[in-house]
């Protein structure tokens, strides 16, 4: 007998559910349209907040979609205060504590110089990775995968918990 | 009272095409400079006040945190700065042989036209769509009310003697991967939104894309279009030098912009919006925006002295598919609802108009294009837009590989044009590398 799919565990390696969004300050779209289409043909599943996005509004939405993976792309070079000040206020929601939260792109003005500092200061303020743009997609895609895999599989029969974390 | 339409209609008269930069700068003796310098670079040359990236979103603290600090912003802040030193920027410039338009970006216009108004201006751009979808999240229904508003204003200036015009920027849409079919309805629809706003002059807009014969189909379709919807107005098309991921070259820059000034004369386009050498790697500089104004000018001197009898009256053909595509659009939105304001708020909702890749929260999303093997604009996925009867073969969905190439594919092809030992293909590896660098445009 086949199972309601809704009742169907999860595949551990299966699709991710993704959240994409810029920053406040910055109206580029181009690399969040990127940024989802390399995770769809990854496999996975993704919305995508879009350019322009207030921080309360990216929290809000975490709690709303409640996803496996937030990704923030930035390009303005103003990223690094945005995304560090981000980051607090979705470790301070007990829905979000531990979220997986990575953040991208060119977040500084300076290019190569600060970005050690930048990098270690967006670890400390709760993300998970920091992925500066010299360093090509290699990495990002690695986490990613990597998340994909580790994923426990939730329990085989009964509710999902997965629907109530 | 200059008039921006009279002054475009009596260059065409004597086969000119009128040029125009898009420059701004905070300071007022650079903005002043500026606009002395361009207002020489050609015979037919239109002034531009574009305004700063604070000032569009309606943040005038910002604007004035900057100025205090000595922070240059991208742009002439209008409505920050007093009357008096607006005053003085344009003292003597703007004219019936220089009228000088202000460039802006907002989906809430109104203190905006208010300021150049009071500045005896009286031309400007925009749209209800084209300034609200590509840029941030104010809700399309708001920006409706904003540019319904701002047409009125500006429509009131008729009663003082005045003939205001209005510039839609529909022929933009992100700037590239927007097939030429839905950028030629969306601008005709903002000019139906003009008109029946009151505006008796406007200018409907097209950006130069992939393929030079589907962007002359795509201009022929805007001027048919304007003459069937558009009655007892005056009306023009204006070209935009390609707004996507800009040749670094020099040699692809400059090839890039005359290709549209050509689009322009061929077409039968009276006005283009150039863009300089410098565009792939920051702001322009003056001497820049006078080089690219030169360059374009000329370019439209030699098409026009070159081209065969008078390709620019030639009626548009039956078959074009631009046009089929465009009319069936507009079509199908008119029908929504007779007020045009209403009518594009329906659309959108119903995915009738969905631009595809644009973000914002009112745009269906359903919709994705690709460039063809001839280097067309053409849909992968049409969504809900009525146009199934009428659209061409559709290609594959774009991966992102495929997205990263379709947008660096005009700036590939012109920057290599000139080598003979031109090897596309290997460099892509190295390309996506940089992603984000290409992504910011």
């Amino acid at each position: 007998m086949t199972q309601p799919a809704e009742l169907a565990p999860r595949d551990p390696s299966g699709p991710l559910d993704v959240v994409v969004t810029g920053l406040s300050s910055d109206a580029h779209t181009w690399n969040l349209v990127f940024m989802q289409l390399l995770l769809e043909d990854l496999g996975h599943h993704v919305v995508n907040l879009g350019p322009c996005i207030s921080q309360d509004e990216i929290v809000e939405s975490c709690c709303k979609y409640q996803p496996d993976l937030l990704v923030v792309s930035s390009v303005n070079g103003h990223g690094f205060h945005d995304a560090e000040h981000l980051v607090r206020a979705l470790r301070a929601r007990w829905e979000l504590a531990g979220l997986p939260a990575v953040v991208g792109g060119k977040l500084g003005v300076r290019g190569a110089e600060g970005q050690d500092g930048h990098r270690r200061r967006l670890l400390a303020a709760g993300f998970d990775a920091v992925f500066h743009d010299e360093q090509g997609l290699g990495p990002f895609e690695a986490f990613v995968t990597a998340l994909a895999t580790d994923r426990t599989p939730p329990a085989p029969a009964g509710p999902r918990e997965g629907a109530a974390r | 009272m200059t008039s921006f339409g009279r002054f475009v209609a009596a260059a065409r008269a004597r086969g000119a095409l009128v040029v125009q930069p898009r420059m701004g700068f905070s300071g007022p003796a650079r903005m002043r400079a500026g606009l002395l310098a361009t207002k020489h670079a050609a015979d037919a040359v239109a002034g531009t006040l574009t305004i700063d990236s604070y000032t569009r979103v309606g943040d005038e603290p910002a604007v004035v945190r900057a100025l205090n600090a000595d922070v240059p912003l991208n742009g002439y802040p209008i409505t920050s700065y007093s009357p008096h030193t607006s005053h003085w920027v344009l003292d003597g410039i703007p004219g019936p042989a220089f009228p000088v338009q202000v460039r802006h970006g907002s989906a809430r216009p109104q203190r905006i036209v208010a300021a150049l108004a009071r500045l005896g201006l009286t031309a400007t751009e925009g749209g209800p769509v084209s300034y609200c979808l590509p840029y941030g999240r104010t809700p399309l229904v708001d920006s409706v009310r904003n540019w319904q508003e701002a047409c009125e204003q500006l429509a009131a200036l008729r009663a003082e003697g005045a003939e205001p015009h209005l510039e839609s920027f529909g022929g933009c849409m992100l700037g590239q991967l927007c097939p030429p079919g839905l950028l030629v309805a969306i601008s005709a629809l903002e000019g139906v939104f003009f008109h029946r706003a009151g505006l008796r002059s406007v200018s409907l807009s097209y950006t130069q894309q992939t393929s030079p014969e589907q962007d002359r189909q795509a201009v022929r379709a805007l001027r048919r279009l304007a003459a069937e919807l558009l009655p007892d107005t005056d009306w023009h098309v204006v070209v935009y030098t390609y707004m996507g991921v800009y040749p670094r070259s020099p040699h692809g820059a400059r090839a890039l912009l005359e290709r549209s000034a050509e689009l322009a004369v061929r077409a039968g386009a009276d006005r283009l919006i150039v863009k300089t050498s410098a565009e792939a790697h920051r702001i322009p500089t003056v001497a820049e925006n006078v080089a690219a104004l030169r360059v374009a000018a000329r370019a439209a001197a030699r098409a026009a002295a070159t081209a065969p009898g008078s390709p620019a009256d030639a009626l548009d053909t039956a078959d074009n598919p631009v046009y089929a595509e465009a009319r069936a659009l507009v079509d199908a939105v008119l029908d929504l609802d007779a007020d045009p304001g209403s009518a594009l708020l329906k659309a959108f909702e119903r995915g009738y108009l969905d631009v595809p890749f644009c973000l914002h929260p009112d745009n269906a999303g359903r919709t994705r294009s690709h460039i063809d093997g001839a280097g067309r604009l053409t849909w992968s996925d049409i969504g809900a837009l009525p146009i199934g009867r009428v659209a061409g073969q559709r290609g594959a969905r774009l991966t992102a590989a495929g997205l990263h190439d379709a947008l660096t594919y005009v700036q590939r092809r012109y920057d290599r044009t000139p080598g003979p030992r031109s090897a596309p293909g290997p460099q892509r590896a190295a390309a996506v590398e940089r992603t984000h660098d290409l992504l910011e445009a």
